[in-house]
């Protein structure tokens, strides 16, 4: 078929962002058939698969897409999966922006093809149409335990399950998904899905141990001394929520991300008649301008809040998703820039009742290369809230590093792991993911869990290995 | 799933669980805490570990109906199962070295004193239990913290059972009738606890108070369970359960402890009126 020389994507129809606002059900909708031939039409097919290179996990872009643009759906999917175990859900939660459409030559001109929209409507295909089971791979007799089922376990399992391994996660909390479940919201990522693409792993023979705490129910030494395992992956995440040690923290109102996306992803404190409990409140300050923060203002606006986003640079400097960007301004939440909490001041019951906020301006780009925000003098300011949302980044979970010994980390607490392997300062354990390079994206963490699953299949069976 | 191999109501309103959680019990130490779901829909709820039993496989909670998902804890029975179990968790007390300690427990507080006083006693400490009820009908323990420390002395508000009086009226008479401790350790009401401190810090005795603050999964991961020790942000789930009581905000604890409060008191009803119809 000819080439589709649109300098567009096919668009997707997204729910009305006044009616979102109020729900938890997904907001965009996925392709439909006629959409994705169209779409997958767009790709030229090039020799040099710039997207590939893209790719934290390297699937065969072009590939896939052709098998799309030709109506092999199936084969789409099988070609995906060679290289990803969580295919719908990368399709919903990659910043393709920044990654594979970022390579993608139609970009230069015109838009990218929609690799990404691509990516999740071949793997709905699948999970909507797909009848064939699984057949579950011949043991090679080797185990392999993974501590968390997030992102980075899940990819470490399942190519090692497909190889043959039996492996089993060890899960802390009393479902698997790590953050897919915890963190991202149901309207970004439903949980039906993750469940789906956690069933696939199952169903490879995956084993799942939930309520498992690693380094306190069952330490690392044990698993590999006592349980039987030649090597272990870490991937258990990013850990604990960061504060900004201003007065007024602690008031009834604030939350860390964390555990207001806890409450109402994990357990589910937006249904009615549940058993735990969360604030609603009227107006909410959302502080910090990552993707966490967006996930948490959107929550807080679909459970009827007022919201506003407090961020210390300018918009252009915000680290979420362009796209999540646009849907949270689409859904009503106000952002102010530029914009510094320094106290926030509660009621005499000791709620929250409003923070004081100073302007910052951009000055000399620090380490980082973005423009350090410098405060300006005099310029104190209230800002009224009930309910404040501190999303500033997550510092490592000591519970591992803590209980195992001979297990580098690096001063800030993340844990020493090689860049390519993911092999830690221990002979048999390896490591990745946020737990290694502190919070970042669930495809990095993906790419990390497979990296390890390649060094940990070449340590067992040909024992090779390079210290770091 | 976790079976409840034992159930024993130990008042009107305080229930022992002896619960079937063999890797739990193989690591726990006295002052750690679990968490546990009594269904798939439930709420993680944190309680301290009461004792276990590292041969049966066994850990004993005891806790108070104060809520919807204890009320409905309390309707299980033998034989029935939680859904969720998970620990041990938090730092164990310790416990090395000590010579005298006094363990200052309050209502069902003892229950988690009872576990260090146990340790402290069976390593050679000497242990004065100072254990406070509002009245005898709620009294909990009471024979096992007398076989396990050297010294008790039972407080009740109303004087219907040991002395009338606090348990700050006991430590402070005990200190000031020559006692010398190395540390106290106290456990209970956040008020009690206050005020042990407050007394005990007159007297510049080291105090260490085990708190036990609203939380979701207890790895540190949620952060609702942090408090301010010594103006810094401490987690409960894994830079305590145990603190310095003189560093403690107290105030601040107590203002948070009441955060769910009302919806607390709405659900528990809810669920009262709900077993009753069933």
């Amino acid at each position: 078929m000819a080439v589709n020389m649109s300098l567009v994507k096919n668009k997707v129809l997204a729910q009305n962002a006044v009616y979102r606002s109020k729900n938890f059900l997904e907001v965009t909708f996925g392709y439909s058939k006629e959409q994705a031939i169209d779409e997958a039409n767009r790709c030229l097919g090039c020799k040099n698969k710039l997207c590939v290179t893209g790719c934290p996990v390297q699937i065969n872009i072009p590939d896939f897409i052709k098998e799309v643009s030709e109506d092999h759906l199936e084969e789409a999917y099988r070609i995906i999966t060679c290289a990803s175990s969580l295919p719908a859900v990368c399709g919903r939660v990659c910043p393709q922006e920044s990654q594979c459409e970022a390579k993608c030559v139609r970009g230069i001109k015109g838009e990218p093809v929609a690799i990404g929209r691509l990516e999740r409507f071949v793997a709905d295909y699948h999970n909507a149409n797909c009848k064939d089971t699984i057949v579950k791979p011949k043991s090679n007799g080797h185990k392999v335990a993974v501590i968390g089922s997030g992102p980075s376990g899940l990819a470490c399992a399942g190519d090692l399950a497909k190889k043959g391994y039996q492996v089993t996660i060890y899960e802390a909390l009393h479902i698997a998904g790590g953050v897919l479940v915890y963190g991202i919201p149901e309207f970004r990522l439903p949980k039906a899905i993750v469940q789906k693409e956690i069933n696939v792993l199952k169903e490879l023979g995956v084993k799942i141990e939930i309520n498992i705490v690693v380094g306190k129910t069952i330490s690392i030494d044990e698993l590999l001394e006592e349980y039987g395992y030649e090597s272990v992956y870490i991937g258990s995440g990013a850990g604990l929520p960061k504060f900004m040690n201003i007065k007024g923290e602690n008031l009834k109102g604030v939350y860390s991300a964390n555990e207001f996306l806890t409450r109402i992803n994990l357990m589910k404190a937006y249904e009615n008649n549940v058993a735990t409990p969360i604030q609603r409140g009227s107006r909410v300050a959302v502080i910090g301008g990552g993707n966490v923060a967006m996930d948490a203002a959107r929550c807080a606006k679909r459970l009827g809040a007022e919201v506003t986003v407090i961020y210390r640079r300018t918009e252009k400097e915000l680290p979420a998703r362009l796209e999540e960007v646009e849907h949270a301004k689409e859904e009503g939440i106000e952002f102010m820039f530029l914009t510094n909490p320094l106290e926030i001041r509660g009621t005499e019951e000791g709620w929250i009742n409003y923070l004081v906020c100073e302007e910052m301006m951009l000055g000399e780009p620090d380490s980082s290369g973005r423009q350090k925000p410098i405060s300006i003098q005099n310029s104190e300011f209230y800002v009224k809230a009930d309910c404040v949302i501190m999303s500033i980044g997550t510092s490592p979970n000591p519970l591992i590093k803590d209980s195992t010994k001979g297990l580098s980390t690096l001063k800030w607490g993340g844990i020493i792991a090689d860049e390519t392997t993911g092999l830690t300062s221990r002979m048999g354990v390896y490591a990745g993911g946020d737990a290694v390079t502190g919070a970042a994206t669930v495809i990095l963490a993906m790419g990390a869990g497979k990296n390890a699953a390649a060094a940990i299949d070449e340590y067992i069976t040909e024992g090779r290995y390079e210290s770091i | 799933m976790y079976r409840i191999v034992n159930k024993k109501e130990l008042n009107a309103t305080v229930t022992l669980m002896e619960i079937d959680a063999p890797l739990i019990a193989k690591k726990t130490e006295p002052g750690q805490f679990i968490i546990l779901r009594t269904d798939p829909d439930g709420e993680r709820i944190p309680l301290t570990i009461a004792d276990f039993n590292r041969e049966k496989g066994t850990v004993t909670i005891i806790f108070q109906i104060v809520g919807a998902t204890t009320e409905f804890l309390n309707h299980m029975e033998e034989g029935d199962s939680l859904h969720d179990f998970v620990g041990p968790l938090g730092r164990p007390t310790e416990t090395e070295g000590k010579k005298k300690v006094a363990v200052v427990g309050g209502g069902v507080g003892c229950a988690i004193a009872y576990p260090i006083v146990k340790k402290l006693h069976a390593q050679g400490t000497e242990v004065h239990a100072i254990v406070g009820f509002r009245n005898k009908g709620l009294v909990i323990l009471e024979e096992e913290f007398k076989t396990n420390s050297s010294k008790l002395v039972l407080m009740s508000d109303d004087g219907s059972c040991g002395k009338k009086g606090l348990v700050t009226d006991a430590l402070k008479q005990l200190i000031e009738s020559g006692e010398k401790y190395d540390e106290v350790i106290t456990i209970g009401p956040l008020i009690m606890m206050k005020y042990v401190s407050m007394l005990t810090r007159e007297y510049n005795l080291k105090t260490i108070a085990s708190m036990n603050p609203v939380m979701i999964d207890g790895t540190g991961m949620c952060g609702g369970c942090r408090l301010s020790v010594g103006g810094q942000i401490k987690f409960a789930c894994v830079d305590g359960p145990e603190f310095d009581a003189h560093e403690i905000d107290f105030d601040e604890a107590i203002a948070r402890s009441t955060m769910y409060k009302p919806f607390e008191l709405k659900t528990h009803e809810k669920v009262c009126n709900l077993l009753k119809a069933m």
